[in-house]
Formats: C-alpha cells, structure tokens, sequence
C-alpha cells in the first residue's frame, strides 16, 4: 500500500484522534487498542481531513514551522498510516 | 467499609503507581445467555444490588480525571440498563472510546441508531459457535440468527464490528466455520478467545478445555487465516495459556493499567479477582476512584515485586510476566501469592497437566459430566 500523491488523504472514520489532557500526547483510539503519538505524527493527522493531498499537507506543515524537505519524512509516515488502517484515500 | 487500610506504605506511597487506562464497567451480572465459560463470578447471584445511574456517571468522570479513555460496557448483558444511552452519552462528552461487549440479545435497530447518536464507538458481538444448534446450545437461548442479524446492522451503522467468539472443546472442531463466518459478516475485528479459566469455565473446565492436538490444529487454521485477510480484518487471538510453559502478564501488570467495576460497585483490579481472598476490594460507594486506584490495599497488593516468592522473586523474567495471574495461582495452587503455575518453573506446574489429563479423561468417558450453565439457579445452589 502507497500514498498516490494526487488523491486527499482522510483520517479512518472507525478510528478516533484526540488529544489526552492525562498524556499529554494525541493518541489514535481503536477497538482494544491505542497508539499514542509524537508532536509530528499528530500534526500530520491532524491535516488529513480529506480535503487535502500529500503536497499540500507538506506545504502546510513546512509552513507552520518555517522548514523544507519534508516531503520523505511526512510520505514514509502517511504510508505506515495507511498499513495501520488510521488514514484513506478513496 | 471496605478496603482502604494501609498495610503496606511502602508500595502504597510509591510514587510511580501509573493512572488507569482502561475501565470495564460491568453494569449488571443479569443476562438472557447462559454461557458455561462466563467470566462472572460462580457465586454472582448473591450481590443483588447495582449501582444508581448517577454512581455510575461518578464513576466515569472520576476515572476519565485520572486519565481512563478505553471504555467498556459489560456485564451480564450491559443492554439489561435502561439507563445505557444515557450513560454512553455522558462517557462520550467525557472523552471516553467506549465500547459495548454485548450477546447482541434484544439489540434493535433502533437501538443501535440511538447509541450512535449517544456517541457509541464500537460494538462487540458475541458470537457462540458456527451453526444454530450449537451456538444456541452454548448461549442457553435461541440467539444465533439474530446475533448475525446484529452483526450486519452494527456494520450498516458505521461501526467498526468486532466479532468475539470464545474457543473451547466443544466448538474448536468449527473454527474455519468461524474463521468463514467472520468473513461473510465482514467483522472488522475478531477476536478468538481461547478459554481462560476461571469463575464458571474453572467450573467446566473438564469438559471445556481442548486436547493440545486440537490446540494446534486450530492455531494453525487461525494462523493461515489472519495472513489471508491481513489489511481487512483484524485479528486478536487469545493464547490458551495450559498450554504455555510461560505465564500471561496478567492485566499488564495490577493496578498498573485496567481498572472494573463491578455491578454493585465493587471495584477490582482484575474481573476475576473477586474470586480471590482477603483482598476486601473497596466500592466507589465509599471511596473515589483515586482513592481506591491509588491508596487501597486491593490496589497495591500485586503492585511491584515485594509480594514475590520463590521461583518468581529471583526469576530474570520477573519483570516482563509480574509471576503471572494470581487468580490462577489461587484457583489451581490454593495460595494467589505463588507464582502461576502455568509457569515451567513453578513447583505447582504439574497441576496443569492434571487438569489436561482429567479434561482428556472426560472427554472420552462414556459418560460425560454435563455443563453447568451460567444461570441464578446455579449460581445459588452454588454460592
């Protein structure tokens, strides 16, 4: 399973994203389970609401902390997104 | 009142006691079925009372204080409460993923909108076995249509399904049935659940537990199955541990992770461990849950390693089993303090191979003990 960089990229709707006051970490929730996640992997979530693709999730995060060349970083991470099941693309 | 007597200030005051994460709230022990492996306790009859709809919204906002965010709805058959939507719907703007573990007896489609729109995360199904005959005989009730009829309308309503089908011997010999079943159900989780021995499946266990043959044949089934559907459906296997030689980690550790409660308020660190003696486990009738989770004697009784004998105290893997499931160790070696006997390294291990040997023995009796059904009438006569 690849990310095909011109379709949106959609957090699963049998998955839930929040933010954990307790942890103080966003985590992905799921039946009997739950994935907790560092700052970059949320930010990224966080921007797959199936409006925008993969250039413009990485534009918008390069972005928001003034840098470049994400591209690898946020790609690699979308696709063990999708093996998991947390993202889709349709 | 019960339970918060400091014995051991040593392990209460520790400072690394981690909050609770996840927390069963067993709403009732009533139930329509009558399964004989019910992980309620033999003796459920005799705790009448439940806990009042507002104890029970106590109990999630004290819990969720504490940083609980697996939610799930048990029993007995949590649909029994009437007050379910209500409490699903303060459980969702607390934050909780909450899940219904249900028979999916009496489960309507109306129903199953309303706890939707409560803010619902997930269903749990049980499903008994393969075929009617067979699934009605273990359910003690006709069930099997409408607990497939269940499984579609979870999945028609968004939810992601979660088919549960506890293993035993007298339906191993379906589980590519199941296995195909699950399939054309299009169950998004499955989980296989080999029998875990206690309450009413330690009353049973001569004529639940499976030969190691059998074990293996349906791992096997089960195995080639997982990597045929991986990507599409998940699957979680529950180890048959009499046939390990190391113990599960129990809880992941006691009072480190999961918290119950109990229908009548009773909060125990494990659902078996009501079976368990002397632990006087305190109720959220009397104690908030901080109080109980972090200053009880319940609570702290496994915490760490100073409870520890022999073979588990100077064992290497100490840290990753915490010696085990203590409710185990109570029910097969009269003592929850030993280390599980599951273990190879415990004196007591060959208590297992006695309860495999005398399941083997039943089985090929020429007349065979029957199963005791999880119901108020056995209860009693059983308390």
């Amino acid at each position: 399973m690849t990310i095909k960089p011109e379709l949106p990229v959609q957090f699963s709707r049998t998955h839930r994203l929040q933010w954990e006051d307790a942890q103080q970490k966003h985590v992905i929730l799921y039946p009997e389970g739950m994935v907790e996640l560092n700052q970059s992997s949320a930010e990224i979530l966080k921007l797959c609401d199936g409006t925008r693709n993969l250039a413009q999730i990485v534009s918008e995060l390069e972005q928001k902390f003034t840098t470049s060349g994400l591209t690898n970083d946020i790609t690699a991470f979308l696709e063990v997104a999708l093996q998991n099941g947390w993202i889709n693309q349709n | 009142m019960a339970g918060l007597t400091k014995t051991n200030p040593a392990t209460a005051l520790r400072a690394d006691i981690t909050p609770p994460r996840w927390l069963l709230a067993e709403l009732t022990y009533a139930c329509p079925l009558q399964c004989p492996y019910c992980a309620n306790p033999i003796d459920y009859a005799k705790y009448q009372t439940e806990l009042s709809t507002e104890d029970w919204k106590r109990v999630l906002t004290q819990a969720r204080k504490m940083g609980a965010v697996q939610l799930g709805f048990s029993g007995g058959e949590p649909l029994s409460r009437k007050d379910l939507t209500e409490l699903v719907k303060h459980a969702r703007v607390l934050g909780y993923y909450s899940n219904l573990i249900t028979s999916g007896y009496g489960l309507t489609e109306e129903k199953i909108i309303q706890l939707k729109e409560a803010g619902l995360d997930h269903i749990q199904v049980s499903v008994q076995a393969s075929t009617r005959e067979l699934n009605d005989h273990i359910a003690g009730t006709a069930s099997f249509e409408h607990k497939k009829e269940v499984a579609r309308l979870v999945k028609k309503h968004g939810y992601p399904m979660v088919l549960c089908v506890v293993i035993h011997r007298e339906n191993i010999h379906q589980m590519a049935e199941i296995l195909a079943m699950a399939e054309e159900l299009g169950a998004d989780y499955l989980e296989l659940a080999n029998t875990q021995y206690y309450g009413w499946a330690h009353a049973n266990r001569d004529l639940l537990l499976p030969t190691k043959e059998q074990f293996e044949q349906a791992e096997a089934i089960a195995q080639a199955f997982k990597e045929k559907v991986a990507g599409k459906m998940k699957i979680y296997y529950v180890v048959p541990d009499f046939y390990e030689d190391r113990p599960k980690a129990c809880m992941n550790g006691w009072g480190t992770t999961f918290l119950t409660i109990a229908p009548d308020g009773v909060a125990l660190p494990c659902h078996s461990a009501r079976e368990l003696p002397g632990l006087n486990c305190p109720n959220v009738k009397d104690f908030s849950v901080e109080e109980i989770w972090n200053d009880s004697k319940a609570f702290n009784f496994f915490r760490g390693i100073e409870w520890m004998k022999e073979p588990c105290r100077s064992c290497d893997e100490k840290d990753k089993d915490f010696g085990g499931c203590h409710c185990q160790a109570y029910l097969l070696t009269g003592d929850m303090h030993n280390a599980d006997p599951v273990c190879s390294k415990s004196p007591n291990h060959g208590v297992i191979q006695q309860a495999i040997d005398s399941a083997a023995r039943n089985a090929l009796s020429a007349i065979e003990k029957p199963l005791l059904f999880r119901n108020s009438k056995n209860s009693r006569l059983l308390s």
